[in-house]
């Protein structure tokens, strides 16, 4: 064989390798998916695990949720105010700041920081319980690690999303209420009735508490199965963590691009 | 056990205020108590333009919303749009079936909604019944139209 030939080769070989282990990886993450969901029926039977979860997952990132939901209404406030002052529209800055958080930014933003605060930390937890090897321990004692450790902080990492971002979308509207209602002087009953009137309990808010829901199973899951995934080292776990943030982000941002084109398109 | 318990109580004020923010977007945000459809009686009238009303616009009466608008079809034998109105339930017996319906704008940008002119007629509209007496919504360029052809009328007539 010539030797350019034999280089074509190797390239195509290494594509290939990619290829599968892209899909080998994918694979993996589906099953680990599959047997988390397996152990959600012994869940039911020690809700302790799962209120333990909850504080850490949900409660621990409610703080920085229900902030940053405030400022981010705020500033819609501000900002709606300005451009929707030049066509002697501020009435309807109500509308402007609850559809677009409850929209999108309450899930969307909610996603992300919950990625980042939540999701990086179940991943490095489980990383380095596994560099540790206690979950192996635990397989020892005839505990399935994937039950007792994963299956519990998936489901605290549904149920807090949603919740989450219905704080964020609600502290949101208080925000943006207090900046154009408080100091900037838009008329109280306009905002809210001009509020109420366009946006729908079902098309809207409905909506956004499916978005979040979404959102809330793809970062946790992205998080156990980094977690779990990773290599059994420092820097294995390190770049697991950085995965987590990084695959999370992007997975719900383009999720909610596909979510909004299904959900709003008419 | 002492830790326990406040873990305990942290997760169900977290819950709590969840479900609070949710009831909040739904109740205050988003008016789920004024939007539930099903109670009420429909109506029906027939425009020969609808302009661009849409579905979930408001119909008042005085200025007051008494419903909204639950459906708008083409009829395709009479060319007609046939607009289904969706009255809330209280304003039964509140709209005579001499009625008048018109398509308004609220404000130069604002939305169409359905504005009804209460008749003298002392028999009310009920459920499946229809509103003869309508009028088109005002399209921008058919009312230009009309406003060129009459100024060059004008102008024909001084000749």
């Amino acid at each position: 064989m010539t030797a350019p030939v034999k280089a074509l080769m190797d390239q195509l070989a290494r594509l290939g390798r990619s290829g599968v282990g892209v899909l080998e990886h994918l694979g993996r993450a589906h099953l680990l998916l599959l047997s988390i969901l397996g152990g959600l029926g012994d869940l039911v039977r020690r809700p302790r695990l799962l209120l333990i979860q909850l504080f850490s997952v949900g409660v621990l990132s409610a703080l920085i949720v229900a902030v940053s939901g405030t400022f981010v209404g705020m500033v819609l406030g501000l900002q709606g105010y300005y451009i929707l002052s030049q066509f002697g529209a501020e009435q309807t800055l109500g509308v402007m700041v609850a559809a677009s958080l409850v929209r999108e930014l309450g899930p969307v933003v909610a996603a992300l920081l919950f990625a980042g605060r939540a999701g990086s930390a179940l991943t490095a937890e489980i990383g380095l319980m596994k560099a540790t090897e206690q979950l192996s321990g635990l397989e020892m004692m005839a505990v399935d690690p994937i039950k007792r450790i994963l299956t519990p902080r998936f489901a605290a990492g549904i149920i807090s999303m949603p919740l989450l971002a219905a704080m964020f979308s609600a502290l949101g509207v208080m925000g943006g209420y207090f900046v154009g209602v408080g100091l900037l002087g838009v008329d109280d009953g306009a905002f809210w009735s001009q509020m109420q009137a366009k946006i729908d309990t079902y098309d809207d808010v409905l909506n956004g508490v499916i978005k979040s829901l979404v959102f809330g199973l793809v970062c946790t899951w992205i998080a156990l199965f980094q977690g779990y995934d990773a290599d059994p080292t420092s820097v294995g776990v390190s770049r697991a963590t950085t995965r987590t943030v990084v695959h999370s982000s992007l997975a719900v941002l383009g999720l909610d691009f596909i979510l909004t084109a299904l959900m709003f398109g008419e | 056990m002492n830790h326990g318990r406040t873990i305990e109580i942290l997760v169900g004020a977290f819950m709590a205020a969840g479900f609070v923010a949710l009831f909040f977007l739904s109740m205050k945000v988003s008016n789920l108590s004024a939007s539930g459809t099903g109670s009420g009686y429909e109506i029906e009238a027939r425009f020969d333009n609808i302009g661009s009303l849409k579905v979930r616009a408001p119909v008042t009466m005085a200025g007051v919303r008494i419903g909204r608008v639950s459906a708008i079809n083409f009829d395709a034998q009479t060319f007609e749009a046939v607009v289904i109105l969706r009255i809330e339930s209280g304003y039964e017996d509140a709209i005579p079936d001499d009625t008048f319906a018109k398509i308004f704008t609220a404000g130069l940008l604002g939305e169409q909604y359905v504005g009804l002119d209460a008749g003298g007629s002392q028999n009310f509209l009920k459920e499946g019944d229809k509103i003869s007496l309508t009028q088109s919504a005002l399209v921008l360029e058919e009312i230009i139209g009309q406003f060129l052809f009459s100024k060059a009328e004008e102008g024909a007539a001084r000749e």
